[in-house]
């Protein structure tokens, strides 16, 4: 680690602080209805819309029909995505001819198993990608399908947060808001115009913006190359604001016309958290108590700088085995040093393990770098992240959602301890609010550990329907522990909707792509449902008066119990796993160890 | 739940008109106004001809022309349309094998420098694209580049610490050195 590597994280953090209670103030008045001062250009435009759906801005909905309303509009965002992605070769904005005959020459074919697999990654904000986007999706299926569910899927998450803030700020009342009324207020007043400033800076820096077909070049040594085109930096933007991380490239944020310079690096990682940590502040905020959502937001930042620092001195620290090779592995102040495999010049290291970590804290799963060539230890933070549900400010709405669902939990525990029916801002927890987030928490888990564990060890024909190359972990690119963990952070990644990948496995087949989006719509809706559950349940509830035996939920002993809960479900649930991949890997790289592919036998 | 469908499908159909469409539009037209050159590409001309784009790296291996890192996009590297990593883990034989050949390599082609190795210069790149190298790597090949073009060292030198791009606002990311920059700089001292 350099002091000024250091230096890049605390200023990163510094900034993430200050923006916490203007933007989590304006996101409070947005979702209780109050103007702002976009109402003059936007307020028409959310009438407008009122008027064409036919939804009562007035009418408030219970949590069943909140989460109808979810369903329903999720079923009709999978409807429309899988739709434009077969008809691409109809459609328009295509002009390198995708899905048509006369496509380049090594183009993609979008079979149903991929366009369900990436229909399912972009409604539930996963933006796992089983595709390359430069060689197999027009503008036209980037901007109006995929860029739409960047849009309104995180509009979706964040609706949820605040719905089940509402569960608690309510008192004795069946409503929890309006799902339609949240999803267009989110997109209007908070997703649209920043994304659209991100934009601009991002374009002025250098990502690139329009509608060409690839331009061809020659090199100067005289070679061509095929420079491909788009409209990249709008969708960029909302990429990051709305913590989906689906790339426009193969290469996502490592791309230079993703992510052109460490300036544009810098604000992509600030809107990453941007919203999430905004959330913590709206729910002190909406709950009357700003104290509530600060506590929450100090254990977010402790496991944060847990994560951010492991990762970059592992990173830092590099590979042993090269630097036996002769490969300098100390920072130079003219060179890098340490682990720069799978990284760009332009981050070096420290940028590199900062996105690595944020990108897995919130559910965003954009890269700046290859996570599949991190050290072991490096890689094992951004799985542990995920893993642990992403509530380290996490996903746009989830991350806040779920953290409440930890909060839920470790406020049981104290109160088991102490034997009294355990309270939260004021509201009694009962049976059914528990099991909820129990639930919530063991669906995932029990999805990533029962996928990665079927998928280690299925077998299948080659050149068969379900997995042409043969047993599922032919698909590897790496093998020994590396490639259980290639395999697990996949199951990892997708339930817990990130999209992030140990990238080298290849997972564009039939098993993995029907596999995969399983994964990720339970990962989204049992998660989500519960979480309505327990808005219902609270809203109706009294409020408690505080008294003597009641736990303060503002003070560091709850902050201490938040994150003792956070990591003891993590540990508890995954530590056999992680053993198996990343720690004995680590293990093995300090003894020199190698791994070299495995020839397969045949199946059949 | 059936009553929920409507509303979801116009939803559906008004979202996509304004944020898949109206919102790019908009970027698009406001970017083509103010930004054309980053727009479309940072695309560079050299005796009229477009010669590539600065912030996509190209293969060079000419001894007279700086190389760029090792790169996983495509077959013979740096296509930019198969982006991505080599996604080789810390322990892969296959990483160490391809490190160990570009180590030989750069050792027999640049043999005056000793020490050793910049870590950016033998390792593979995120995007296959990587447009930099870093300081470092850049003088390493610096008497290489004088030899086979007959210029002093002192000048490539000169034009390496002129074409070394500092940190954005002193303090982020990391020096780099565009290599596209610096070759196209390089050719034209020579002409």
């Amino acid at each position: 680690m350099t002091p000024i590597g250091i230096l890049q994280i605390v200023v990163y953090f510094i900034v993430v602080l200050a923006i916490t209670k203007p933007m989590g103030a304006f996101m409070a008045r947005v979702f209780q209805g109050e103007r702002t001062f976009l109402h003059p250009l936007m307020r028409p435009l959310e009438r407008l819309i009122y008027r064409l759906t036919g939804v009562n801005e007035d009418g408030e909905q219970r949590w069943t029909q909140y989460a109808a309303s979810l369903i329903a509009f999720s079923l009709a965002s999978f409807l429309f995505v899988y739709a434009i992605e077969r008809l691409q070769g109809i459609l328009p904005f295509n002009p390198m001819h995708f899905g048509t005959k006369a496509a380049p020459p090594g183009a993609a074919p979008v079979t149903p198993d991929l366009a369900y697999n990436t229909a399912a990654s972009f409604l539930t904000n996963t933006n796992w990608q089983a595709y390359s986007g430069e060689m197999t999706f027009s503008y036209f299926v980037q901007m109006a399908a995929l860029a739409v569910q960047n849009f309104v899927s995180a509009a979706a998450g964040i609706a949820v947060a605040v719905a089940l803030i509402r569960g608690f700020a309510r008192h004795q009342a069946r409503a929890i808001g309006n799902f339609w009324v949240d999803l267009t207020r989110c997109t209007l007043y908070i997703l649209l115009p920043i994304s659209f400033v991100a934009a601009l800076i991002f374009c002025s820096r250098g990502a690139i913006q329009n509608f060409h077909a690839y331009t061809q070049v020659k090199t100067l040594e005289g070679s061509t190359q095929t420079i491909p085109q788009g409209p990249v930096a709008s969708q960029e933007a909302i990429k990051l604001l709305g913590t989906n991380g689906g790339g426009f490239f193969n290469a996502n944020s490592a791309h230079p016309f993703e992510n052109p310079t460490p300036l544009t690096d810098f604000i992509q990682v600030i809107l990453i958290f941007l919203i999430p940590a905004g959330l913590t502040y709206t729910f002190g905020r909406m709950v009357g108590d700003t104290r509530q959502g600060w506590a929450i937001f100090a254990a977010m930042t402790i496991l944060f700088a847990a994560g951010v620092f492991v990762c970059y001195h592992y990173e830092a620290a590099g590979n042993p085995i090269l630097a036996k090779l002769g490969v300098e592995s100390k920072y130079t102040g003219s060179q890098p040093g340490g682990n720069m495999e799978g990284k760009e010049t332009r981050f070096g290291i420290a940028q590199s393990a900062l996105f690595a970590t944020v990108t897995t804290d919130a559910s965003c799963g954009a890269v700046n770098s290859m996570h599949d060539s991190y050290t072991p230890i490096g890689g094992l933070v951004p799985l542990f992240n995920m893993e642990t549900d992403e509530v380290i400010f996490g996903g746009v709405g989830s991350g806040f959602y779920g953290m409440l669902l930890y909060a839920i939990v470790g406020v049981f525990i104290a109160g088991l301890m102490v034997g009294r029916t355990p309270e939260y801002l004021g509201k009694k927890l009962q049976q059914k609010e528990v099991k909820m987030a129990m639930l919530a928490i063991l669906a995932t888990a029990f999805v990533i550990l029962v996928f990665a564990g079927i998928t280690s060890v299925i077998p299948f024909a080659k050149n068969g329907y379900w997995n042409p190359p043969g047993p599922a972990t032919a698909n590897l690119n790496n093998s020994g522990p590396h490639g259980f963990s290639e395999i697990l952070y996949a199951y990892s990644s997708a339930p817990e909707n990130n999209g992030s990948a140990f990238a080298g496995i290849s997972v564009d087949t039939p098993w993995y792509n029907l596999t995969l989006g399983l994964a990720m719509l339970i990962g989204r809706f049992a998660f989500m449902i519960p979480a309505l559950v327990i808005a219902g349940c609270l809203a109706e509830k009294k409020k408690v008066p505080i008294s003597s035996g009641t736990l303060p939920t503002h003070d560091a002993l709850f902050v201490g119990l938040l994150v003792g809960t956070v990591i003891v479900v993590g540990a508890l649930t995954f530590f056999p796993a992680l053993a198996l991949g990343p720690l004995v890997e680590h293990f093995l790289m300090h003894g020199g160890k190698l791994f070299t592919m495995l020839i397969f036998p045949r199946w059949s | 739940m059936r009553r929920q469908l409507a509303p979801a499908f116009r939803m559906m159909l008004v979202m996509t008109i304004l944020t898949g469409l109206i919102y790019p539009g908009i970027v698009t037209a406001v970017c083509q106004i103010f930004f054309p050159r980053q727009a479309n590409g940072s695309l560079v001309r050299a005796d009229g001809r477009i010669v590539g784009s600065a912030l996509i790296g190209q293969n060079f291996t000419k001894p007279e022309y700086f190389h760029p890192r090792p790169s996983a996009a495509g077959t013979d590297g740096y296509n930019p349309t198969a982006s991505g990593g080599a996604n080789y883990g810390p322990t892969s034989s296959r990483l160490i094998e391809r490190v160990r050949a570009d180590i030989a390599k750069f050792r027999e082609q640049n043999p005056q420098f000793q020490g050793p190795i910049p870590a950016d210069i033998v390792t593979a790149s995120a995007s296959g694209l990587d447009p930099d190298i870093s300081p470092a790597a850049a003088y390493a090949q610096a008497p290489r580049v004088a030899k086979a073009r007959g210029v002093p060292l002192a000048r490539v030198r000169q034009l390496i610490e002129q074409y070394t791009e500092p940190r954005p606002l002193d303090f982020l990311g990391e020096p780099r050195v565009n290599v596209l920059k610096l070759n196209l700089a390089l050719d034209g001292d020579n002409r």
